[in-house]
């Protein structure tokens, strides 16, 4: 033990940056965590913990405008998703797996460009283009926010689908042909129980996307159609309620929930579509 | 494989034609729901806000149907009331810049902290990374308004940080975080560092260590290794990650409202005010569509540089 | 094997690639293919041999000519609705599909009835001795065993044409073997018109019936087995098939025998395929087996110098050059220089068996 080294030379340690990236997992959490243990405190505020309590659940959980929000919330996420998820799969298996074709960029540019646009400036040309549909038909029920959601939903829906189908061999489809199957039952019988876990992914983001949307909600929505994130950005005063702290962090258990889900749906490949 | 039989070959055969058509127009059919939705619900709209810039303010809200370009005059410069002379409209200028710098600085900070960090997480082995990468994952994908609530929860003068520091002793009054460009800085590089970490992640991932290991055989050292070697291959995973998280700090609404207050709005803010309580829709237009073009350069800015990198995107 | 044409492939042409960078892959191809034959394309990588069989089986369209099936034009039908099946080179066997199901595919598409889907399968699994292995996933078999469902599945839907791309292509040499011969048995028991696709030459000179040679998007020569290696017409058969010496010289007379000359002056008999073919310069092929090495003063014999000698086992190959520098290979067994009198640098002379050397075109 004469060596003043203690450990061997290691090839991939750089100084600082264990503990700097240590330090950033600490400064991501601890406003979740400190977010989480308060939402069970019985107080008030965030100032003391006083008693272990999960009154603020309750509380919020027989809010009828939370029940209605979050009702509201689901039943957007659920059509939105779902729209999206299958004019997705129609459209990646019409862009993937095929020579280039005169428009596909224009196609490819149609489809991320949600992901492209400021959500800001969609949610003003969503908000003055409906403004004046409202008008002229009177109607201003879900149906603009479906659709709204269902739109910037796509991409998210298409990335896990089209990384599916890219992955899939040519040729099993062309074995179906050439073995009698129409092009709708080689869609049926190879390719749709082959791209299913994508299509489940895909689905999986578009609904959470969905679920979590803000800024085109608030510019979209009519009065009185609320969904959870913009009752709880409605809530919001100089402090954020102990009840809205409470959905917050249901909403959380929701998302840790369904990416667990979804990071074993998908193995090792990581849910970002990059 | 004579020459005359290569000018013939462009004379595809009639059935070669119909196929062809036939495979286009099946494609172009199944792409054409999506293409629809998100005409109505995207990108069509996009074109009417272009269309509004160029009109007269309406009354209360809308527009008139006069053409002018007095909005995207606007953007820039005032007319006095009194004397009809043209300034610079200082307000507006003010919310550009600090929409410019905000981002800039977040994007930076999010660089400083991201990369030890993604570096950290693909150099840990097999499993442990898998949990690691999990971790970053789970504030990606939570609600951007929840994490600007938690963020909101630890800053505020009642919060996590002032309790703490007076508990210590070391301030008596509250220190004025909330409402400030300061507040704003701290919740976006919170909320947009998930979107640095993970690109970067990506990149590094695809590192070959090798590399490192003929740098130190070739007498670098930690430092030279790392700016020599590591940072210039890592570098498309840098630009994208720098792109992903400018892009939407520059558009940036949510974060801004909660945490800057009335005063401290960026560009966002101050586009959704010209549709609220600003009643003018035109100013509003035409700030989107110059919100639209810094970013759209910006984008063009990053494709360039990944396919000069030699990047796969 | 009858005479009665299976599939004919008339004046068919295929480009790929866009204007300025087109790429004729096949270039006006005309094949015959007769009921119940087995029938092999040959020819080095990139020919046009996959092509060709994917235009017979429908998954691409023709530049120009006709695909007939039968008689009947089948050039703009679907591949489902053609009576051909393939044996893909990568197998292609539905992951998500047991091997019951792979095999059944077919004919399930086709709207049979669950027993006949069941008891056919049953017989086909039985044919590639593959019953065992029914409900098993095509990931959880060998490469060898997985060929075998491929082919089962091809097979069973009864297809009046079947074609193979390569299937022997991933397998080991013994396995390979084997299965050449399983194939041939195959053919014979289903009566089934197989197109076989390889770039192997032995393996198509073992099991085919006929042999299509390619080259660059041509079909250069159909026949036998036998005439392809006996009698190639042109000096890429000649030299893709079997290894071949090439001469050139001056051909004189008519008929079916010429004599050439050597610049040298030397001459000997060499026969042609084509009559019509005029005198002039010509080449001339001649396979090892046909060059005697004979002692340099033997008359009629072309002078020629040995310049390397490698033995394999019973066989040995003498490496010559001839007083024009050409080289030349002959194949002799070894028990024919006891005397050792073969050795690098000396000086012996070359005569061909009868009907050995061949004028061939270019
Ligand atoms: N879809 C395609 N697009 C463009 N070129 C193609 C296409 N398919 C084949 N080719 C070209 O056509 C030529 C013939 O290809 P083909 O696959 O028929 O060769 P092959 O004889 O089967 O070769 P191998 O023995 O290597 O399989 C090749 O030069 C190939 O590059
Ligand atoms: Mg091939």
């Amino acid at each position: 033990m004469s060596n003043k080294r203690t450990k061997p030379f290691s090839i991939k340690y750089l100084p600082g940056f264990t503990p700097v990236a240590l330090v950033c997992f600490v400064l991501l959490y601890a406003p979740i965590v400190t977010m989480v243990v308060y939402s069970f405190n019985s107080g008030q505020s965030v100032a003391l913990f006083e008693d272990f309590s999960v009154a603020w659940y309750f509380a919020a959980a027989e809010n009828e405008l939370v029940q209605e929000a979050a009702l509201r919330s689901l039943i957007i996420a659920a059509f939105a998703s779902g729209i999206a998820t299958v004019l997705a799969t129609m459209a990646a298996l019409g862009t993937t797996r095929t020579k280039n074709y005169p428009g596909r960029t224009l196609i490819y540019l149609m489809i991320n460009q949600p992901l492209m646009v400021p959500e800001v400036v969609t949610a003003v040309a969503l908000l003055i283009f409906f403004a004046s549909i409202k008008v002229a038909t009177g109607y201003s029920g879900l149906a603009y926010l479906i659709l709204a959601h269902a739109a910037f939903c796509v991409p998210f829906a298409y990335l896990p689908i089209r990384a599916r189908m890219e992955g899939m061999d040519r040729a099993l489809e062309i074995a179906a042909a050439d073995l009698y199957a129409t092009p709708w039952k080689t869609f049926r019988r190879v390719t749709l129980p082959l791209v299913a876990p994508g299509i489940a992914a895909g689905a999986m983001l578009a609904f959470v996307i969905s679920l979590d949307d803000v800024i085109i909600t608030e510019f979209v929505k009519s009065a009185g159609q609320d969904t959870l994130p913009t009752y709880m950005l409605g809530q919001l005063r100089r402090a954020v309620t102990p009840e809205v702290n409470a959905i917050s962090s249901a909403l959380l258990a929701v998302t840790v929930i369904l990416l667990t889900a979804f990071f074993l749906l998908s193995g090792r490949n990581s849910p970002v579509g990059k | 494989m004579t020459d005359t039989s290569t000018t013939n070959a462009r004379q595809l055969s009639d059935l070669e034609v119909r196929a062809e058509k036939e495979r286009v127009k099946r494609n172009w059919l199944l792409s054409m729901p999506a293409m629809i939705l998100l005409l109505l619900g995207a990108s069509g709209p996009l074109l009417i806000v272009l269309v509004y810039s160029f009109m007269t303010p309406g009354d209360y809200s809308g527009v008139i149907w006069t053409p002018t370009v007095k909005a995207w005059f606007q953007i820039f410069f005032t007319v006095d009331i009194f004397d009809d002379t043209v300034r610079l409209a200082d307000a507006h200028l003010t919310i550009f810049g600090r929409s410019l710098r905000l981002s800039l600085l977040t994007t930076l900070l999010t660089l400083i902290f991201g990369l030890p960090t993604a570096y950290f997480i693909a150099t840990r082995p097999g499993r442990q990374r898998t949990l690691w990468l999990f971790l970053i994952t789970i504030p990606f994908w939570t609600n951007l308004l929840i994490r600007t609530f938690a963020i909101l929860e630890v800053i505020r003068n009642e919060g996590l940080i002032n309790n703490f520091l007076r508990w210590l002793g070391v301030i008596d009054e509250p220190i004025q975080i909330l409402y400030t460009d300061t507040a704003v800085l701290i919740g976006m590089a919170y909320v947009y560092l998930p979107l640095m970490v993970l690109p970067l992640y990506a990149a590094i991932d695809r590192f070959d260590f090798r590399l490192v290991e003929a740098g130190y055989d070739l007498y670098a050292n930690r430092w030279q290794v790392l700016r020599r070697v590591i940072l210039p291959i890592v570098k498309p995973g840098i630009i994208a990650g720098s792109i992903l998280v400018f892009v939407p700090s520059l558009g940036a609404y949510v974060t801004p409202r909660v945490l800057g207050g009335g005063k401290n709005m960026m560009i966002g803010n101050f586009i959704e005010l010209q549709f609220g309580q600003g009643r003018n829709w035109p100013l509003g237009s035409s700030l989107s569509i110059l919100l639209l073009l810094v970013v759209a350069v910006a984008l063009l800015f990053y494709v360039r540089a990944a396919n000069r990198g030699g990047s796969d995107e | 094997m009858s005479d009665e044409v299976a599939v004919r492939a008339e004046g068919v042409s295929k480009v790929f690639g866009s204007p300025g960078n087109e790429l004729r892959a096949l270039d006006d191809v005309t094949v015959d293919i007769r009921r119940n034959e087995f029938f092999t394309l040959l020819g080095p990588s990139g020919c046009g041999k996959t092509t060709l069989l994917r235009l017979i089986a429908g998954f691409e369209t023709p530049s120009a000519g006709a695909i007939m099936l039968d008689g009947k034009d089948i050039t703009v039908d679907p591949p489902f609705k053609r009576p051909i099946n393939t044996v893909f080179q990568s197998y292609a066997l539905f992951p998500h599909l047991t091997v019951g199901q792979n095999v059944g595919f077919g004919l399930e598409m086709m709207g049979r009835s669950n027993s006949e889907i069941d008891d056919t399968v049953e017989k086909m699994l039985a044919l590639v001795q593959m019953e065992a292995m029914r409900n098993r996933l095509p990931t959880q078999l060998s490469g060898g065993q997985q060929q075998r469902v491929a082919l089962a599945r091809a097979l069973a839907p009864q297809p009046s044409v079947l074609l193979l791309d390569e299937p022997l292509s991933a397998l080991d040499l013994k396995l390979r073997k084997q299965m050449q011969i399983e194939l041939k048995r195959m053919q014979m028991e289903t009566g089934i018109t197989f197109i076989f696709v390889t770039h192997d030459q032995e393996e198509a000179l073992t099991m085919s019936d006929r042999i299509g040679v390619m080259s660059a998007g041509n079909i250069l020569q159909i026949g036998s087995p036998r005439e392809i290696y006996n009698s190639p017409q042109n000096r890429f058969v000649a030299s893709f098939i079997g290894e071949s010496n090439f001469l050139e010289g001056t051909a004189s007379g008519t008929g079916a025998k010429r004599r050439v000359a050597l610049a040298d002056g030397h001459s000997f008999e060499a026969l042609v395929a084509d009559e019509s073919v005029s005198d002039g310069k010509v080449t001339v092929a001649v396979r090892p087996e046909f060059v005697q090495v004979v002692a340099a003063d033997t008359a009629d014999a072309l002078p020629a110098t040995v310049t390397n000698i490698v033995y394999f086992g019973t066989d040995m190959h003498c490496y010559m050059s001839l007083n024009s520098g050409t080289e030349v290979v002959a194949r002799v067994s070894a028990d024919a220089d006891r005397g050792g009198a073969l050795e690098t640098g000396a000086k012996v002379g070359i005569t061909f068996a009868p009907d050995g050397p061949r004028i061939v075109g270019d």
